[in-house]
């Protein structure tokens, strides 16, 4: 609903600022841990392994109908008329909505100049938007009435290449033209000056794809009204944002909007907002007085629910002969899409690297097509895809190991925010021992393969700049035989979130693990959590959870002093007792008679803030080894180390496997993965898993390992623990294409690597 | 999955459609019902086209009859009708293999199966595979290695796993790769998946269970 912001730097720093008031507890950090950090399997995981874990797209409701989507099949029309007169017989129909209906005006796009779009807009911007709906017994009712719903176009001029519409000329997306605002310049130093002293400078252009989010649940919802009241079962990463959104378009109180979304079936950022099926769906369920289901189909998720925008992208980095980098600036141009959003991210390039000139320039152009959402790090693996090749030319014309030159500019402290220090940094220390576990020295000194299959190394860094959004509440409740409830709105988007939860509660409260049951994302049951995007769920959660255990742990030894006559000093918890210092009998939580009488202790945790003059941010260095095949322009990665500082690994498995899959996103992003839209029609050309290619089993390299690099930091949260999700994917693809340079001895620029940018590389150089 | 899209023999006898109805038919004689060059001796057209079509299916041991619209999925009707919702729908096109069932044994997607095809074949689905709220080894095998992570095409990959192991109980790391490319997995955790299969494998090969 509201225009997304965040991909902008600026914004960053008013995260830091909220929070809540410092009524916290104020907790030391866990010196050893017993229970987190254990590689405990997970709290669901028999749900998820038994096919009875109930997700959005399983909800059935008595008497719930179905709801299918019209839209346009233009890139850019104006509704001229719409005859539902066939679709309102069809078997099952209950009920349509137009661009006609009341309804429709529902503002959409929200922004400081008012509502760019409405729910059904007889204005479409580009091939998906949605012009009609309808709600009938069966999905395929309401596929069939869909189908015979007949929409007059007038066709308008249109632009799906983003480059061709950022010049002047171009057809316009909104009247306005398609620069929302001007491009956005971020300066410190003096860069003219300092490219004046560098004795070596390059220069580069690359482009990276339009990438598509794909999580395999489709985005959708159920919508059900209860005395005035909605209830929505949304598939989303965050039930409270959903709330927001939804009671401003429905006008409601946020009290009368619950959002529940129990099992999800992944997001990468694609649902972190509101989507029209939800309000459809609700729109629907008001007027035919039943639940309604409105569910995508996957062609509609890949057209019309979010993107990793294209971006354009030229650095220019300037260093001295002494191995030092004096300048850097950076031109960013990327594609948002038929309505604003930020579509680049410069952050890496201003703070990833010591530099004192540093100048960048942002453009976000709007085309006629899907808008843009947040992916996986915003921005970041487009920034890294450019700033990682530049530096390892840099290092190469410096006569300089990659590894060692890019150690010679970890920063201490924040150049973006205003030369704050971090709370830990552990980039060298992952460059470092990401290289030893690869043997980096002996791999990047080995000849060039001989033969058609050449074997390369290459490494890539990065960072990830946003440290959260500290405002959270969670409650644990303890029962008197000694089995607790955690409380948090928090979506377990299959990070292993709730896991985490009850390894906290366990390590705190002293309960075992399979003992806690976890309440989570539901606005009307469980506390305000943000949304699980953002690399942010377990670093804003879990210090709330801690506390809330705390609370109540602080609760029970009073009890338990108060009724055993001990002094509350010489108590404390293990596992499930209270352990009396001196006396070697435990006295269970179960035989405590006041915890019985009271039936509950109900402890509260909030996130504190974030520290005072610190920044928390985690950082990664990714090392990968390709075998190349010259003739087929094949690329294989076959070897992979992968070292993340994320601070306190809560649990290798579920750590792990983040990594795992940032590294396999990062490969689709830098082999296979294109959005390709026709230029000359507008429509979406890869509409299809088979076009749009992710990767599979066959892709994952054999050879892969991670290093966990703990800084030990006591001071970004008391949990100890930093982000994962998205510095997991930010080096990856850059990595790649290092070692592709160094497998065939051509640089290329443009993301995805194809057989065919390999071969036509090989061929311009001058042969195979 | 070179099994996919495998059909069973064909019957070539003349069935009767009351015959047909209530003794079931090979899929292939299915096929040729519901396609338009279905033979005319088979099948006389049906009077009304909104008549369903009467099946009957063999789920986890259980049989449903059922009526069903020809163009009805095997997935719809276990998801829609029999409220079998393990398997799940990724894209209905065939291209992610969230829907993976076994079908006589062998892993099939069921959205690229018409229900009516899939008469007289054992079909399990992932709620087939434990006992009770006993999960099957390789079940297990998925959580201990956290074989997994939003879990929406997990169902699918467990059962592309245990059709894999059925066929080859001693599968290499590279044939466990190829056996699972035919089911996507978008939080990307094959890695932890080939372990699951790894260790299930052993398990069954050392006599551990099953």
């Amino acid at each position: 609903m509201r225009e997304p912001n965040m991909y902008s730097s600026e914004s960053l720093d008013a995260e830091l600022a909220s929070g809540y008031a410092p009524d916290v507890m104020d907790l030391p950090p866990w010196d050893k841990t017993t229970v987190v950090g254990a590689p405990v399997p997970r709290v669901d995981g028999h749900d998820r392994v038994g096919g009875t874990a109930v997700y959005t797209r399983d909800v059935a409701l008595p008497g719930m109908l179905h709801c299918a989507v019209v839209r346009s099949p233009h890139a850019h029309a104006k509704v001229k008329k719409v005859d539902i007169s066939a679709a309102k017989a069809m078997p099952g129909v209950h009920a349509i909505i137009t661009v006609d209906s009341p309804e429709a005006k529902i503002p959409w796009i929200l922004t400081g100049r008012g509502a760019l779009s409405q729910l059904l807009d007889p204005h479409c911007r580009y091939e998906g938007e949605e012009v009609a709906a309808v709600a009938a017994e069966t999905p395929l009712q309401a596929a069939d009435a869909a189908r015979a719903v007949v929409v007059e176009y007038e066709q308008l001029p249109m632009v799906v290449d983003y480059e061709a519409a950022a010049k002047p000329g171009a057809p316009k997306v909104h009247d306005a033209g398609n620069l929302p605002s001007p491009p956005r310049t971020s300066q410190r130093g003096d860069v003219q000056a300092a490219f004046a002293t560098a004795d070596v400078i390059v220069e580069r252009t690359f482009h990276t794809p339009c990438e598509l989010h794909v999580p395999l649940e489709v985005h959708g919802s159920v919508a059900q009204w209860d005395s005035g009241k909605l209830v929505v079962w949304d598939s989303t990463q965050g039930v409270y944002a959903v709330r927001d959104s939804l009671a401003i378009a429905l006008k409601l109180p946020l009290s009368s909007v619950r959002v529940v979304s129990h099992y999800m079936g992944g997001g990468f950022g694609a649902k972190l907002e509101l989507g029209k099926f939800t309000v459809i769906a609700a729109v629907l369920a008001r007027i035919t007085g039943r639940a309604v289901k409105c569910v995508l189909t996957r062609e509609e998720q890949l057209r019309c629910v979010g993107n990793r925008p294209a971006n354009t992208i030229t650095i220019k980095a300037g260093a001295r002969k002494d191995g030092t980098l004096v300048a850097l600036e950076g031109n960013f141009l990327g594609a948002s899409g038929a309505y604003p959003t930020g579509a680049t991210s410069a952050y890496l390039l201003q703070d990833l690297y010591t530099c004192p000139n540093v100048r960048v320039t942002e453009t976000s152009v709007l085309i006629n097509a899907g808008q843009a959402r947040a992916f996986r790090a915003p921005g970041y693996p487009q920034a890294a895809w450019a700033l990682e090749q530049v530096m390892d030319e840099l290092a190469a014309k410096l006569k300089l190991d990659p590894v060692e030159f890019r150690l010679r500019h970890v920063p201490t402290v924040s150049q973006v925010r205003s030369g704050q220090p971090y709370s830990s940094t552990g980039l060298a220390v992952c460059l470092r021992a990401g290289a030893e576990k690869f043997g980096w020295a002996e791999a990047s000194k080995r000849p060039m393969t001989k033969g058609h299959v050449k074997r390369g190394v290459g490494l890539a860094a990065g960072m990830w700049g946003y440290a959260g959004a500290p405002s959270a509440t969670a409650l644990v409740k303890l029962y008197p035989d000694g089995s607790a409830n955690v409380n948090s709105g928090a979506a377990d988007i299959g990070t292993g979130t709730k896991t985490v939860f009850a390894q906290v509660v366990a390590e705190e409260l002293g309960v075992p693990v399979e003992k806690v049951r976890i309440e989570y994302a539901d606005t009307a049951t469980t506390q305000f959590a943000p949304g699980s995007g953002g690399s942010q769920t377990v670093l804003v959660n879990t210090p709330a959870v801690r506390a809330a255990a705390a609370d109540v742990k602080n609760q029970l030894l009073a009890l338990a002093a108060d009724e055993l006559k001990k002094d509350i000093a010489t108590l404390s918890v293990k596992h499930g007792a209270i352990v009396i210092a001196g006396d070697s009998k435990p006295v269970p939580f179960s035989a405590l008679r006041s915890l019985g009488q009271r039936q509950q202790l109900v402890g509260v945790g909030r996130r504190a803030p974030h520290p005072a003059g610190k920044v928390a941010l985690p950082f990664a260095a990714h090392f990968a080894e390709v075998e190349v095949n010259t003739r087929t322009g094949e690329v294989r990665v076959i070897r992979y180390v992968a070292a993340q500082d994320s601070g306190r690994m809560m649990n290798p498995l579920t750590f792990e496997n983040q990594v795992l899959g940032g590294v396999t996103m990062g490969i689709g992003f830098g082999l296979t993965e294109n959005r390709v839209m026709d230029r000359q029609t507008g429509k979406l050309a890869s509409g299809s898993w088979h076009d749009y290619k992710i990767p599979t089993a066959m892709d994952f390299p054999t050879d892969f390992q991670f290093v966990a690099v703990d800084p030990h930091d006591t001071e970004c949260n008391s949990v100890g623990c930093k982000g994962l999700g998205e510095p997991a994917t930010i080096p990856a693809a850059a990595a790649i294409a290092n070692a592709v340079c160094d497998a065939i001895g051509v640089r290329i620029f443009d993301a995805p690597i194809t057989p065919a940018s390999i071969v036509n590389a090989l061929a311009s150089k001058g042969g195979r | 999955m070179s099994d996919r899209g495998k059909k069973g023999p064909r019957e070539e006898q003349p069935v009767s459609r009351r015959g047909f109805l209530t003794t079931l038919s090979t899929s292939a004689a299915a096929v040729a019902v519901v396609g338009a060059a279905a033979p005319a001796a088979a099948d006389p057209p049906r009077k009304d086209e909104s008549e369903p079509t009467r099946i009957v299916l063999n789920v986890n041991g259980r049989k449903y009859r059922l009526g069903v619209e020809p163009r009805e999925t095997l997935i719809s009707v276990l998801r829609e009708r029999l409220g079998l919702i393990g398997a799940k729908p990724g894209c209905e096109r065939g291209e992610c293999g969230a829907c993976t069932v076994l079908l006589d044994g062998a892993t099939r997607y069921s959205c690229m199966t018409l229900a009516v095809e899939a008469q007289d074949k054992v079909i399990t689905t992932i709620e087939g595979l434990a006992q009770g709220e006993e999960l099957s080894d390789l079940q297990k095998a998925f959580i201990h290695e956290d074989g997994y992570q939003c879990g929406f095409c997990t169902p699918g990959q467990v059962l592309a796993a245990e059709g894999l192991l059925r066929k080859n109980p001693k599968p290499s790391l590279d044939e466990i790769r190829l056996g699972m490319s035919g089911n996507l997995c978008r939080c990307g955790a094959y890695g932890h998946i080939f372990k699951a299969v790894q260790k299930a494998a052993s398990t069954r090969t050392s006599g551990g269970a099953q």
